[in-house]
């Protein structure tokens, strides 16, 4: 296996590798950047990265100016400011006249650790999803968010990439196509549509519930908008039992968006597995993402009890 | 300069605005009219426009940061042709791209998409920001209201234009006085505005009359010492109509038959 690394290390790899053939890149963030990795961007192309201070809603504005000059601009912080204080920015300055912006937030979710609630995003994916014309990625490795940030930077229009603090592991090379979900394993009795770091969690899941006799699937959802209706509906129409699995809330994300392609079908039953409407808390990342079910041993029993 | 010219503009505009917001049967015309001096400056006598290319990447750009003022920047830009002024009649209306508050993706000449206040002086802080960086001589004008003050965010932007010494970006606030609800200081005071932009690092120029061309322009004209700068523009709310003049209520009102009638005789206009 190879080592553990964080999609938002990766990301910060990726972007200044991406700087060197893409001259069109300029980065923003807000203070953040030793915690976004945009640090390695701004230490290579100095007179293409911006602070913006702690100041994300002037960022999130400002990244407008850049793309109406005809730069890329990804602009980074933590996904709680950059989708939740500037959600206003986002919405108006940059979707509502379709700007050529790229949203690169890290430490969502609840497996940042020790700086808590107040930090940890469980409403990201709902947040940027409803927005027109918006696409939305969840990597799930460092090799799947070095993709996503090269798609990104070739979709004209914006792009919210959704990128964890936790170290995960990294999977062998698989195909990225925006809007296609990658189908991980094959099987019968159950899906789990996974994204980001839960699909690690569901592979672990998935091997507990094969020593009890299970099949289960595992689709990669890493495209959270446009998505894969025809897999989704494939695999729910094969599996009939259909969990999804995120580490966001239940409302208004992935499972949330399954759900929404699968209302107009018949024959399956859906569980949705995440953080179950409440808030995030301080611990180390594994205890949290106990915590909330979201570890392999929570995450095999809660399918066990849906699969009775 | 001819500034005669200038102030025949300044009235066919204001005439345009007024027809534009009674056929539409709401709008702003308050915050329209004391702008309307400003606006004519900048796009008759100090920007570089290009309406037969409004993509221009070397044109200068304008953004409306008071989004609602709408109805005199559309008038403007009909007249100077970046848009068939046939379709000022059609502000307001469904399936048109005179949208309540400006949209760039529907109206050619439009810069950037307004309306949530704070947010376009922003954007123009991005916009003169990445004109240096690209050395291409762009400069950027951003109108404000003085209301509009009060959102964090145009400070968030007056600092980041302070550090970055964007002396290509001039920040110009109609200072009206009048917000929805009351007097800028009855609803929440502004204090000193252009202390505050020079603590932010601007160059800032005071201009008693607002309403007038030359002292706007002798403003637009002065140099801004590799600073950013501001220009405090003292108007009068519905200026040049007279039952609208400083009157809270023409902030956002349409007018009737006879408003409008009343206030184009005043204007001499039909």
């Amino acid at each position: 296996m190879a080592d553990l690394i964080a999609t938002r290390e990766a990301y910060g790899q990726a972007i200044a590798k991406l700087g060197e053939v893409n001259e069109k890149i300029v980065v923003m963030d807000a203070d953040l950047s030793h915690a976004t990795m945009t640090c390695y961007f701004a230490d290579k192309f100095p007179d293409r990265f911006f602070n913006a201070g702690i100041a994300e809603a002037n960022m999130t504005c400002m990244s407008v100016g850049f793309a109406d000059a005809g730069f890329i601009p990804f602009v980074s912080t933590f996904a709680i400011f950059g989708t939740g204080r500037a959600y206003e920015m986002v919405r108006n300055s940059i979707c509502y006249p379709h700007m050529n912006v790229k949203l690169a937030m890290t430490h969502a979710g609840i497996s940042l650790g020790g700086d808590g609630g107040s930090h940890e995003t469980i409403e990201d994916i709902a947040l940027m999803r409803v927005l027109p014309g918006m696409t939305v990625l969840v990597p799930c490795d460092a090799n799947e968010t070095y993709k996503a940030v090269e798609a990104a930077a070739k979709i004209d229009g914006p792009v919210y990439i959704r990128l964890a603090r936790m170290a995960t592991k990294v999977f062998d090379d698989m195909p990225f196509e925006v809007g296609k979900a990658n189908v991980l394993k094959d099987g019968k009795d159950a899906v789990i549509f996974a994204c980001g770091t839960m699909v690690e969690c569901a592979f672990e899941a998935a091997k507990k519930l094969a020593e009890d006799g299970l099949d289960v699937a595992i689709v990669n959802i890493h495209t959270i908008k446009p998505i894969d209706k025809d897999t989704i509906k494939t695999y729910a129409a094969k599996c009939k039992n259909v969990i999804t699995l995120e580490e966001h809330s239940v409302i208004g994300g992935l499972g949330d968006a399954v759900a929404e392609v699968l209302l107009e079908e018949g024959g399956y039953r859906i569980k949705k597995l995440g953080v179950q409407d409440e808030f995030g808390q301080s611990g180390t990342p594994e205890e949290l993402l106990k915590e909330y079910r979201l570890d392999p041993e929570s995450v095999y029993q809660d399918i066990i009890k849906f699969l009775k | 300069m001819d500034i005669a010219y200038l102030k025949e503009k300044c009235n066919q505009i204001r005439i345009d605005t007024l027809k534009e917001i009674h056929v539409a049967g709401s709008g702003h015309p308050g915050g329209s009219l004391s702008m309307t001096e400003i606006i004519v400056s900048l796009y008759y006598y100090k920007m570089k426009i290009t309406p037969k290319n409004p993509l221009d990447p070397l044109r200068d750009r304008f953004v409306l940061s008071k989004g609602h003022a709408a109805p005199i920047y559309y008038a403007v830009l009909a007249d100077k042709g970046f848009f068939d002024k046939e379709l000022l009649w059609t502000l307001r209306k469904l399936h048109s791209p005179l949208q309540g508050h400006p949209d760039k993706k529907k109206l050619p000449g439009v810069d950037a998409s307004t309306g949530s206040l704070g947010q376009g002086v922003s954007i123009a802080t991005g916009m003169a920001l990445a004109a240096k960086m690209q050395g291409n001589g762009v400069n950027v004008y951003a109108v404000l209201g003085d209301g509009e003050l009060q959102e964090g965010l145009v400070w968030e932007a007056a600092m980041a234009a302070g550090h970055y010494k964007l002396d290509n970006l001039t920040v110009i606030v109609d200072n009206n006085g009048l917000q929805i609800d009351g007097s800028c200081d009855q609803v929440m005071s502004l204090l000193d505005i252009g202390k505050k932009y020079e603590s932010f690092g601007f160059t800032v120029y005071d201009v008693k009359d607002g309403n007038d061309l030359e002292q706007v322009i002798e403003a637009l004209d002065a140099p801004s010492y590799g600073k950013p700068k501001c220009i405090v523009a003292h108007t009068v709310k519905g200026k040049g109509v007279s039952f609208m003049e400083n009157s809270v209520g023409w902030h956002g009102k349409g007018l009737n038959d006879e408003e409008l009638n009343k206030a184009l005789a005043e204007l001499g206009g039909k």
